[in-house]
Protein backbone atom coordinates (compact mmCIF):
# COMPACT_ATOMS: atom_id res chain seq x y z
CA UNK A 1 0.00 0.00 0.00
CA UNK A 2 0.82 3.19 -0.77
CA UNK A 3 0.70 6.77 1.50
CA UNK A 4 2.43 9.15 3.23
CA UNK A 5 5.56 8.89 5.85
CA UNK A 6 5.05 11.02 9.32
CA UNK A 7 8.96 12.88 8.88
CA UNK A 8 7.73 15.39 12.22
CA UNK A 9 4.19 14.92 13.95
CA UNK A 10 4.16 19.29 14.45
CA UNK A 11 2.35 20.17 18.06
CA UNK A 12 -1.10 18.46 17.91
CA UNK A 13 -1.72 16.98 13.92
CA UNK A 14 -4.68 14.67 13.90
CA UNK A 15 -6.75 12.39 11.57
CA UNK A 16 -10.30 14.17 11.09
CA UNK A 17 -13.19 12.62 9.11
CA UNK A 18 -16.63 14.25 9.68
CA UNK A 19 -17.08 13.45 12.79
CA UNK A 20 -18.74 10.01 14.78
CA UNK A 21 -22.41 10.31 15.28
CA UNK A 22 -25.19 7.80 16.25
CA UNK A 23 -22.96 6.29 19.78
CA UNK A 24 -23.29 9.08 22.04
CA UNK A 25 -25.64 6.95 23.61
CA UNK A 26 -22.30 4.99 25.06
CA UNK A 27 -20.64 8.57 25.93
CA UNK A 28 -18.52 8.41 23.18
CA UNK A 29 -18.16 12.37 21.69
CA UNK A 30 -18.44 13.54 18.41
CA UNK A 31 -14.87 14.48 16.93
CA UNK A 32 -13.96 15.73 13.78
CA UNK A 33 -12.78 18.75 12.34
CA UNK A 34 -13.39 22.00 14.63
CA UNK A 35 -13.58 24.32 11.44
CA UNK A 36 -15.87 22.15 9.28
CA UNK A 37 -15.76 24.51 6.12
CA UNK A 38 -12.05 24.43 6.25
CA UNK A 39 -12.11 20.43 6.25
CA UNK A 40 -14.70 20.67 3.07
CA UNK A 41 -12.67 23.03 1.28
CA UNK A 42 -9.89 20.54 1.56
CA UNK A 43 -11.62 17.74 0.40
CA UNK A 44 -13.44 20.17 -2.12
CA UNK A 45 -9.83 21.36 -3.43
CA UNK A 46 -8.94 17.68 -3.80
CA UNK A 47 -12.14 16.48 -5.64
CA UNK A 48 -12.96 13.92 -3.10
CA UNK A 49 -15.68 13.24 -1.12
CA UNK A 50 -16.11 15.77 1.53
CA UNK A 51 -16.57 13.17 4.51
CA UNK A 52 -12.94 11.84 3.47
CA UNK A 53 -10.61 11.96 6.12
CA UNK A 54 -7.89 14.80 6.02
CA UNK A 55 -5.36 15.73 8.85
CA UNK A 56 -6.24 19.01 11.70
CA UNK A 57 -2.93 20.55 12.03
CA UNK A 58 -3.30 22.40 14.89
CA UNK A 59 -0.41 25.03 15.15
CA UNK A 60 1.89 23.61 12.64
CA UNK A 61 5.31 21.49 12.49
CA UNK A 62 3.91 18.35 10.50
CA UNK A 63 6.27 17.27 7.89
CA UNK A 64 5.25 14.29 5.32
CA UNK A 65 7.89 12.18 2.95
CA UNK A 66 5.16 11.22 -0.03
CA UNK A 67 5.89 7.42 -1.28
CA UNK A 68 2.79 7.48 -3.64
CA UNK A 69 1.52 10.00 -6.27
CA UNK A 70 -1.27 12.31 -5.01
CA UNK A 71 -2.76 15.65 -5.39
CA UNK A 72 -2.85 17.33 -1.67
CA UNK A 73 -4.60 20.78 -0.53
CA UNK A 74 -4.11 22.67 2.48
CA UNK A 75 -7.35 25.16 3.72
CA UNK A 76 -7.76 26.63 7.24
CA UNK A 77 -5.28 28.67 8.88
CA UNK A 78 -2.46 30.48 7.44
CA UNK A 79 0.20 27.78 7.98
CA UNK A 80 3.19 28.18 5.33
CA UNK A 81 3.17 25.18 2.91
CA UNK A 82 6.42 23.91 1.69
CA UNK A 83 6.51 21.15 -1.21
CA UNK A 84 10.58 20.22 -1.73
CA UNK A 85 11.70 23.28 0.02
CA UNK A 86 9.25 25.73 -2.12
CA UNK A 87 6.61 27.75 -0.94
CA UNK A 88 3.53 26.77 -2.17
CA UNK A 89 -0.06 28.24 -2.15
CA UNK A 90 -2.72 27.47 0.46
CA UNK A 91 -6.57 26.55 -0.77
CA UNK A 92 -5.11 25.55 -4.26
CA UNK A 93 -4.30 21.85 -4.68
CA UNK A 94 -0.64 20.35 -6.20
CA UNK A 95 0.64 17.49 -7.26
CA UNK A 96 2.84 15.12 -5.41
CA UNK A 97 4.91 12.85 -6.52
CA UNK A 98 7.19 9.73 -4.47
CA UNK A 99 9.96 11.02 -2.64
CA UNK A 100 8.35 14.89 -2.09
CA UNK A 101 8.64 16.43 1.14
CA UNK A 102 5.74 17.90 2.12
CA UNK A 103 6.92 20.86 5.07
CA UNK A 104 4.23 22.68 7.33
CA UNK A 105 5.63 25.77 9.10
CA UNK A 106 3.86 27.81 11.87
CA UNK A 107 0.46 29.51 11.71
CA UNK A 108 0.08 32.88 11.54
CA UNK A 109 -3.24 33.59 11.04
CA UNK A 110 -6.09 31.13 12.73
CA UNK A 111 -4.97 28.25 14.29
CA UNK A 112 -5.53 24.93 12.73
CA UNK A 113 -5.15 24.00 9.11
CA UNK A 114 -6.55 20.97 6.61
CA UNK A 115 -4.78 18.59 4.75
CA UNK A 116 -6.28 16.43 2.71
CA UNK A 117 -5.16 14.11 0.09
CA UNK A 118 -6.78 13.21 -3.33
CA UNK A 119 -9.20 9.86 -2.19
CA UNK A 120 -8.61 10.70 1.48
CA UNK A 121 -6.45 8.81 4.21
CA UNK A 122 -7.23 5.09 3.96
CA UNK A 123 -7.89 4.74 8.13
CA UNK A 124 -9.99 2.19 9.25
CA UNK A 125 -13.07 3.61 11.21
CA UNK A 126 -13.83 2.80 14.56
CA UNK A 127 -17.77 3.18 15.97
CA UNK A 128 -18.01 4.53 11.67
CA UNK A 129 -15.67 6.90 12.17
CA UNK A 130 -11.92 7.87 11.67
CA UNK A 131 -12.19 10.93 13.67
CA UNK A 132 -9.61 10.81 16.35
CA UNK A 133 -10.54 11.98 20.13
CA UNK A 134 -7.17 11.31 21.86
CA UNK A 135 -8.90 11.30 25.28
CA UNK A 136 -10.82 8.53 24.45
CA UNK A 137 -7.95 7.01 22.56
CA UNK A 138 -10.63 5.89 19.65
CA UNK A 139 -9.71 6.74 16.12
CA UNK A 140 -6.48 7.56 13.56
CA UNK A 141 -3.90 5.22 13.45
CA UNK A 142 -3.54 4.34 17.28
CA UNK A 143 -6.32 6.35 18.87
CA UNK A 144 -4.14 9.11 19.29
CA UNK A 145 -2.27 12.37 17.86
CA UNK A 146 0.38 11.63 14.76
CA UNK A 147 3.80 10.58 15.87
CA UNK A 148 7.04 10.49 13.91
CA UNK A 149 7.46 7.61 12.02
CA UNK A 150 3.36 6.50 11.27
CA UNK A 151 2.34 5.21 8.19
CA UNK A 152 -0.76 7.03 6.26
CA UNK A 153 -1.96 5.15 3.32
CA UNK A 154 -3.28 6.82 1.13
CA UNK A 155 -5.12 5.45 -2.99
CA UNK A 156 -2.77 4.25 -5.44
CA UNK A 157 -3.07 7.04 -8.41
CA UNK A 158 -0.99 5.67 -11.16
CA UNK A 159 -1.04 9.35 -13.14
CA UNK A 160 -2.36 12.63 -11.76
CA UNK A 161 -4.06 15.17 -14.35
CA UNK A 162 -2.24 18.36 -14.97
CA UNK A 163 -5.42 20.28 -13.58
CA UNK A 164 -5.09 21.89 -10.08
CA UNK A 165 -7.89 23.97 -8.61
CA UNK A 166 -8.30 26.58 -6.08
CA UNK A 167 -10.28 28.91 -4.03
CA UNK A 168 -10.40 32.32 -5.18
CA UNK A 169 -9.09 34.87 -2.43
CA UNK A 170 -12.23 36.81 -2.26
CA UNK A 171 -14.20 33.42 -1.12
CA UNK A 172 -11.35 32.70 1.50
CA UNK A 173 -11.72 33.36 5.86
CA UNK A 174 -10.40 36.19 6.89
CA UNK A 175 -9.06 35.26 10.57
CA UNK A 176 -9.87 38.04 13.01
CA UNK A 177 -8.95 38.64 16.66
CA UNK A 178 -11.90 39.99 17.71
CA UNK A 179 -14.63 37.50 17.00
CA UNK A 180 -18.33 37.40 17.08
CA UNK A 181 -20.20 33.73 18.38
CA UNK A 182 -23.84 34.05 17.01
CA UNK A 183 -25.71 32.48 20.24
CA UNK A 184 -28.84 30.94 20.22
CA UNK A 185 -30.66 31.05 23.81
CA UNK A 186 -31.77 27.59 25.04
CA UNK A 187 -31.38 25.53 27.27
CA UNK A 188 -31.79 26.95 30.83
CA UNK A 189 -31.20 30.94 29.55
CA UNK A 190 -34.99 31.32 31.53
CA UNK A 191 -32.42 30.66 34.62
CA UNK A 192 -30.59 33.92 34.09
CA UNK A 193 -32.15 37.21 35.14
CA UNK A 194 -32.42 39.43 31.78
CA UNK A 195 -29.47 41.61 33.62
CA UNK A 196 -27.35 38.49 33.77
CA UNK A 197 -28.62 37.87 30.04
CA UNK A 198 -27.53 41.98 29.09
CA UNK A 199 -24.42 41.53 30.89
CA UNK A 200 -23.45 38.06 29.03
CA UNK A 201 -24.24 39.57 25.73
CA UNK A 202 -22.43 42.68 25.82
CA UNK A 203 -19.73 42.15 27.20
CA UNK A 204 -16.24 41.07 25.77
CA UNK A 205 -14.45 37.59 27.26
CA UNK A 206 -10.87 37.28 26.56
CA UNK A 207 -10.12 33.13 25.49
CA UNK A 208 -8.40 31.83 28.85
CA UNK A 209 -5.39 29.44 28.92
CA UNK A 210 -7.27 26.55 28.79
CA UNK A 211 -8.62 26.05 25.30
CA UNK A 212 -8.39 22.97 23.60
CA UNK A 213 -10.70 20.54 21.42
CA UNK A 214 -13.02 19.82 24.09
CA UNK A 215 -13.97 23.47 24.82
CA UNK A 216 -12.60 26.86 24.79
CA UNK A 217 -12.99 28.66 28.64
CA UNK A 218 -13.04 32.60 28.63
CA UNK A 219 -12.65 34.75 31.35
CA UNK A 220 -14.78 37.97 31.63
CA UNK A 221 -17.51 39.34 34.06
CA UNK A 222 -18.77 36.69 35.79
CA UNK A 223 -22.60 35.84 34.77
CA UNK A 224 -24.68 34.21 37.41
CA UNK A 225 -27.26 31.92 37.28
CA UNK A 226 -30.78 31.41 39.11
CA UNK A 227 -29.45 27.83 39.79
CA UNK A 228 -26.16 26.36 41.11
CA UNK A 229 -26.01 22.91 39.05
CA UNK A 230 -28.89 20.06 37.14
CA UNK A 231 -29.45 17.09 36.53
CA UNK A 232 -26.53 15.93 34.39
CA UNK A 233 -27.91 16.41 30.75
CA UNK A 234 -26.75 15.57 27.11
CA UNK A 235 -24.70 18.22 25.64
CA UNK A 236 -24.60 19.89 22.44
CA UNK A 237 -22.49 21.22 20.47
CA UNK A 238 -21.64 24.70 20.76
CA UNK A 239 -23.09 24.28 24.32
CA UNK A 240 -21.99 27.83 26.58
CA UNK A 241 -21.80 26.20 29.91
CA UNK A 242 -21.63 28.74 33.39
CA UNK A 243 -20.04 27.21 35.76
CA UNK A 244 -20.42 28.77 39.97
CA UNK A 245 -17.10 31.19 38.54
CA UNK A 246 -19.35 32.78 36.12
CA UNK A 247 -16.80 32.26 33.55
CA UNK A 248 -18.23 30.80 30.49
CA UNK A 249 -17.14 27.79 28.73
CA UNK A 250 -18.08 27.11 25.27
CA UNK A 251 -17.93 23.29 23.99
CA UNK A 252 -16.56 22.03 20.72
CA UNK A 253 -16.14 18.80 19.27
CA UNK A 254 -13.84 16.75 22.16
CA UNK A 255 -16.80 17.44 24.84
CA UNK A 256 -18.16 15.55 27.33
CA UNK A 257 -21.55 14.08 26.02
CA UNK A 258 -23.20 15.03 29.74
CA UNK A 259 -22.58 17.60 31.99
CA UNK A 260 -24.16 19.45 34.99
CA UNK A 261 -23.67 23.13 34.57
CA UNK A 262 -26.41 25.71 33.61
CA UNK A 263 -26.13 26.34 29.84
CA UNK A 264 -27.15 30.06 28.57
CA UNK A 265 -27.14 28.93 25.03
CA UNK A 266 -25.51 27.45 22.02
CA UNK A 267 -23.01 29.10 19.33
CA UNK A 268 -24.05 28.18 15.71
CA UNK A 269 -21.10 26.00 14.13
CA UNK A 270 -19.77 28.60 11.86
CA UNK A 271 -19.08 30.43 14.66
CA UNK A 272 -17.38 27.75 16.99
CA UNK A 273 -15.24 27.24 13.72
CA UNK A 274 -14.51 30.85 14.42
CA UNK A 275 -13.39 30.24 17.88
CA UNK A 276 -11.23 27.20 17.60
CA UNK A 277 -9.04 29.43 15.18
CA UNK A 278 -8.20 31.73 17.54
CA UNK A 279 -6.05 30.90 21.21
CA UNK A 280 -5.35 32.50 24.43
CA UNK A 281 -6.18 35.75 24.26
CA UNK A 282 -8.52 36.09 21.58
CA UNK A 283 -11.56 38.36 22.14
CA UNK A 284 -15.15 37.29 21.62
CA UNK A 285 -18.48 38.62 22.03
CA UNK A 286 -21.77 37.02 21.93
CA UNK A 287 -24.83 37.93 19.73
CA UNK A 288 -28.03 36.50 20.03
CA UNK A 289 -29.79 35.11 17.27
CA UNK A 290 -33.17 33.12 17.29
CA UNK A 291 -33.47 29.36 15.52
CA UNK A 292 -34.78 30.58 12.72
CA UNK A 293 -31.90 32.48 11.77
CA UNK A 294 -29.57 30.24 12.75
CA UNK A 295 -31.49 27.66 10.04
CA UNK A 296 -31.77 30.53 7.52
CA UNK A 297 -27.95 31.39 8.23
CA UNK A 298 -26.43 27.56 7.56
CA UNK A 299 -28.65 26.93 4.66
CA UNK A 300 -27.35 30.00 2.80
CA UNK A 301 -24.02 28.94 3.69
CA UNK A 302 -24.20 25.46 2.26
CA UNK A 303 -26.02 27.01 -0.88
CA UNK A 304 -22.96 29.61 -1.24
CA UNK A 305 -20.75 26.67 -0.59
CA UNK A 306 -21.95 24.46 -3.23
CA UNK A 307 -22.27 27.78 -5.51
CA UNK A 308 -19.27 28.34 -5.32
CA UNK A 309 -16.63 27.45 -8.34
CA UNK A 310 -13.07 26.56 -7.72
CA UNK A 311 -10.46 28.21 -10.47
CA UNK A 312 -8.70 25.87 -12.35
CA UNK A 313 -4.78 26.77 -12.43
CA UNK B 1 -42.91 16.26 28.34
CA UNK B 2 -41.60 19.84 27.48
CA UNK B 3 -39.62 20.32 23.96
CA UNK B 4 -36.78 23.12 24.20
CA UNK B 5 -34.20 24.38 22.23
CA UNK B 6 -30.64 23.10 22.55
CA UNK B 7 -28.66 24.44 19.71
CA UNK B 8 -28.92 24.60 16.14
CA UNK B 9 -29.14 21.20 15.47
CA UNK B 10 -30.55 20.16 18.52
CA UNK B 11 -33.57 19.38 20.81
CA UNK B 12 -33.59 18.59 24.30
CA UNK B 13 -36.91 17.12 25.89
CA UNK B 14 -37.76 17.12 29.55
CA UNK B 15 -39.44 14.26 31.09
CA UNK B 16 -39.92 15.24 34.65
CA UNK B 17 -38.34 17.42 37.25
CA UNK B 18 -36.12 14.39 38.72
CA UNK B 19 -34.89 11.17 37.85
CA UNK B 20 -37.11 7.92 39.06
CA UNK B 21 -37.34 4.41 37.48
CA UNK B 22 -40.34 5.34 35.90
CA UNK B 23 -38.57 8.47 34.42
CA UNK B 24 -35.69 5.88 33.20
CA UNK B 25 -37.88 3.67 31.70
CA UNK B 26 -40.42 5.90 29.86
CA UNK B 27 -36.76 8.10 28.53
CA UNK B 28 -35.73 4.28 27.12
CA UNK B 29 -38.76 4.18 25.47
CA UNK B 30 -38.58 7.03 24.08
CA UNK B 31 -34.72 6.33 22.43
CA UNK B 32 -36.71 3.44 21.05
CA UNK B 33 -40.02 5.27 19.40
CA UNK B 34 -37.76 7.92 18.10
CA UNK B 35 -34.91 5.48 16.80
CA UNK B 36 -37.80 4.26 14.34
CA UNK B 37 -40.11 6.91 13.38
CA UNK B 38 -37.59 9.80 12.97
CA UNK B 39 -34.54 7.63 12.05
CA UNK B 40 -33.86 9.68 8.77
CA UNK B 41 -33.30 13.26 10.34
CA UNK B 42 -32.24 12.25 13.71
CA UNK B 43 -27.97 12.39 13.81
CA UNK B 44 -27.55 11.53 17.40
CA UNK B 45 -29.31 10.91 21.23
CA UNK B 46 -28.38 11.46 24.18
CA UNK B 47 -30.58 9.96 27.13
CA UNK B 48 -30.03 11.19 30.79
CA UNK B 49 -31.53 11.43 34.16
CA UNK B 50 -35.13 12.91 33.45
CA UNK B 51 -34.23 14.05 29.52
CA UNK B 52 -33.15 13.01 26.25
CA UNK B 53 -31.19 15.29 23.73
CA UNK B 54 -31.78 14.90 20.04
CA UNK B 55 -29.28 16.05 17.59
CA UNK B 56 -31.25 16.58 13.98
CA UNK B 57 -29.98 17.26 10.44
CA UNK B 58 -30.92 20.58 9.91
CA UNK B 59 -30.89 20.35 6.30
CA UNK B 60 -33.15 17.50 6.15
CA UNK B 61 -36.06 18.91 8.30
CA UNK B 62 -36.61 22.35 10.78
CA UNK B 63 -37.09 22.40 14.26
CA UNK B 64 -41.13 22.67 13.77
CA UNK B 65 -41.20 19.69 12.13
CA UNK B 66 -39.04 17.46 14.30
CA UNK B 67 -41.13 18.92 17.24
CA UNK B 68 -44.83 17.77 15.44
CA UNK B 69 -42.86 14.59 14.71
CA UNK B 70 -42.04 14.15 18.02
CA UNK B 71 -45.19 15.03 19.42
CA UNK B 72 -46.73 12.43 17.10
CA UNK B 73 -44.10 9.57 17.64
CA UNK B 74 -44.10 9.78 21.63
CA UNK B 75 -47.86 10.33 22.03
CA UNK B 76 -49.66 8.81 25.01
CA UNK B 77 -45.80 7.60 26.50
CA UNK B 78 -45.84 8.85 29.95
CA UNK B 79 -48.73 6.78 30.87
CA UNK B 80 -46.32 3.52 29.88
CA UNK B 81 -45.52 1.94 33.69
CA UNK B 82 -44.65 -1.71 32.49
CA UNK B 83 -42.23 -0.83 30.65
CA UNK B 84 -38.74 -2.21 32.43
CA UNK B 85 -35.38 -2.24 31.33
CA UNK B 86 -33.57 -5.81 31.01
CA UNK B 87 -31.95 -6.94 33.58
CA UNK B 88 -27.99 -7.21 33.96
CA UNK B 89 -26.24 -9.45 36.85
CA UNK B 90 -22.41 -8.31 37.27
CA UNK B 91 -20.09 -10.17 39.59
CA UNK B 92 -18.06 -8.46 42.07
CA UNK B 93 -14.92 -9.24 44.10
CA UNK B 94 -15.51 -6.93 47.30
CA UNK B 95 -12.16 -6.73 48.94
CA UNK B 96 -10.79 -4.23 51.38
CA UNK B 97 -7.37 -4.24 49.83
CA UNK B 98 -9.10 -3.77 46.36
CA UNK B 99 -11.89 -1.65 47.18
CA UNK B 100 -9.51 0.74 49.38
CA UNK B 101 -12.99 2.76 50.64
CA UNK B 102 -15.10 0.24 52.04
CA UNK B 103 -13.18 0.71 55.55
CA UNK B 104 -13.77 4.26 55.46
CA UNK B 105 -17.44 3.97 54.52
CA UNK B 106 -18.45 1.05 56.69
CA UNK B 107 -16.67 3.40 59.72
CA UNK B 108 -18.86 6.26 58.27
CA UNK B 109 -22.35 4.47 58.63
CA UNK B 110 -20.32 2.67 61.75
CA UNK B 111 -21.74 -1.05 59.83
CA UNK B 112 -19.05 -3.70 58.90
CA UNK B 113 -17.34 -4.02 55.79
CA UNK B 114 -19.82 -7.43 55.46
CA UNK B 115 -22.91 -5.12 56.16
CA UNK B 116 -21.56 -2.36 53.67
CA UNK B 117 -21.23 -5.16 50.81
CA UNK B 118 -24.40 -6.94 51.41
CA UNK B 119 -26.00 -3.56 51.12
CA UNK B 120 -24.28 -2.40 47.86
CA UNK B 121 -25.40 -5.74 46.43
CA UNK B 122 -29.33 -6.12 47.95
CA UNK B 123 -30.89 -3.47 45.58
CA UNK B 124 -31.35 -3.48 41.96
CA UNK B 125 -30.15 -0.16 40.73
CA UNK B 126 -31.73 1.96 37.58
CA UNK B 127 -28.87 3.05 34.91
CA UNK B 128 -29.75 6.60 34.42
CA UNK B 129 -27.23 8.19 32.11
CA UNK B 130 -23.81 7.50 30.47
CA UNK B 131 -21.30 9.71 29.80
CA UNK B 132 -18.08 11.33 31.61
CA UNK B 133 -16.37 8.56 29.31
CA UNK B 134 -17.29 5.84 27.00
CA UNK B 135 -19.20 3.15 28.75
CA UNK B 136 -19.51 5.02 32.34
CA UNK B 137 -22.69 4.32 33.28
CA UNK B 138 -24.48 6.19 36.41
CA UNK B 139 -26.35 3.48 38.41
CA UNK B 140 -28.81 4.78 41.14
CA UNK B 141 -29.69 5.20 43.55
CA UNK B 142 -28.08 3.51 46.63
CA UNK B 143 -29.03 2.82 50.12
CA UNK B 144 -28.58 5.89 52.01
CA UNK B 145 -26.56 3.92 54.39
CA UNK B 146 -23.72 3.99 52.30
CA UNK B 147 -24.33 6.90 50.66
CA UNK B 148 -20.36 8.75 50.16
CA UNK B 149 -19.22 11.79 49.10
CA UNK B 150 -16.43 12.23 46.33
CA UNK B 151 -12.64 12.29 47.62
CA UNK B 152 -11.99 15.66 48.19
CA UNK B 153 -9.14 15.03 45.76
CA UNK B 154 -9.62 12.66 43.25
CA UNK B 155 -7.28 9.61 42.54
CA UNK B 156 -4.75 9.83 39.73
CA UNK B 157 -5.50 6.27 38.87
CA UNK B 158 -8.32 4.41 38.96
CA UNK B 159 -8.25 0.65 38.03
CA UNK B 160 -10.52 -0.05 35.07
CA UNK B 161 -13.79 -2.33 36.38
CA UNK B 162 -13.64 -0.64 40.03
CA UNK B 163 -16.71 -0.60 41.39
CA UNK B 164 -16.97 2.86 43.13
CA UNK B 165 -19.74 5.19 45.04
CA UNK B 166 -20.42 8.54 44.75
CA UNK B 167 -23.04 10.15 47.17
CA UNK B 168 -26.38 8.12 45.94
CA UNK B 169 -24.77 6.41 42.59
CA UNK B 170 -22.51 3.69 41.97
CA UNK B 171 -20.90 2.86 38.91
CA UNK B 172 -18.26 0.62 37.41
CA UNK B 173 -15.05 2.43 35.61
CA UNK B 174 -14.78 1.30 32.38
CA UNK B 175 -11.27 1.84 32.11
CA UNK B 176 -8.23 3.05 33.69
CA UNK B 177 -8.81 6.82 34.76
CA UNK B 178 -8.62 9.05 36.91
CA UNK B 179 -11.59 9.46 39.13
CA UNK B 180 -12.91 10.56 43.09
CA UNK B 181 -15.54 8.43 43.49
CA UNK B 182 -14.72 5.51 46.63
CA UNK B 183 -13.69 2.25 45.21
CA UNK B 184 -15.74 -1.14 47.39
CA UNK B 185 -14.62 -3.76 44.37
CA UNK B 186 -13.64 -4.87 41.16
CA UNK B 187 -16.31 -6.25 38.40
CA UNK B 188 -14.09 -8.78 35.33
CA UNK B 189 -17.18 -8.08 32.92
CA UNK B 190 -15.94 -4.89 30.31
CA UNK B 191 -17.87 -2.14 30.56
CA UNK B 192 -16.72 -0.95 27.02
CA UNK B 193 -14.96 -2.69 24.41
CA UNK B 194 -15.14 -1.50 20.75
CA UNK B 195 -14.46 -5.41 19.77
CA UNK B 196 -17.52 -6.71 21.56
CA UNK B 197 -21.52 -6.47 20.01
CA UNK B 198 -22.68 -4.76 21.44
CA UNK B 199 -19.57 -2.52 22.76
CA UNK B 200 -21.53 -2.09 26.36
CA UNK B 201 -23.08 -4.51 28.09
CA UNK B 202 -26.20 -2.55 29.85
CA UNK B 203 -27.85 0.73 28.32
CA UNK B 204 -30.23 3.57 29.88
CA UNK B 205 -33.37 2.15 31.06
CA UNK B 206 -31.58 -1.21 32.40
CA UNK B 207 -31.11 -2.44 35.78
CA UNK B 208 -28.01 -3.85 37.45
CA UNK B 209 -27.90 -5.63 40.12
CA UNK B 210 -24.61 -7.01 41.18
CA UNK B 211 -23.26 -10.08 43.01
CA UNK B 212 -19.98 -11.22 45.68
CA UNK B 213 -17.23 -13.43 43.60
CA UNK B 214 -14.60 -14.70 45.26
CA UNK B 215 -11.18 -14.02 44.29
CA UNK B 216 -10.82 -17.39 42.61
CA UNK B 217 -14.05 -16.47 40.34
CA UNK B 218 -12.99 -13.21 39.51
CA UNK B 219 -9.88 -14.02 37.85
CA UNK B 220 -12.04 -16.96 36.24
CA UNK B 221 -14.28 -14.60 34.62
CA UNK B 222 -11.50 -12.52 33.19
CA UNK B 223 -10.38 -10.80 35.89
CA UNK B 224 -7.35 -9.05 36.67
CA UNK B 225 -5.63 -7.59 39.83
Amino acid sequence: MTGFLVKKAGVLSLLQDEGRFGYQQLGLTQGGPVDKMAFYWANRLCQNKLSSTAIEISIGGLSLLAQGKAKIALTGANMPLFINGEKKALWQSHAINVGDVIELGFAQQGLRAYLAVSGGFQIKTSFGSSATVCREGIGGLHGGKLETGDFLPIKMHLSLSSQNFRLSEKNQPVFKKDIVLRTIPSYQQRFFSSYQQRLFYSSEFIISEHYDRMGYRLTGRAIKADISGILSEGICHGAIQIPADGQPIVLLNDRQTIGGYPKIGSVLSLDTAKLAQLGQGGKVHFEPVSMEAAHNINHLTLSLFERTQLETC
Amino acid sequence: MKIHIAGENALILYFAEQTSPQVAAIIQKAVTLLQKDCHDVIIDLVPSYASLLITFDLFKCDHHQLRRRIRTSLLGITSVDKVKGKLVKLPVYYDEKIGVDLIGIAEKAQLTIAEVISIHQSLEYQVYAIGFAPGFAYLGEVDQRIAMPRLKTPRAKVPKGAVAIADKQTAVYPSISPGGWNIIGLCPVEMFNIKNTPAMPISVGDRVKFFSVSKKDFVNLGGQL
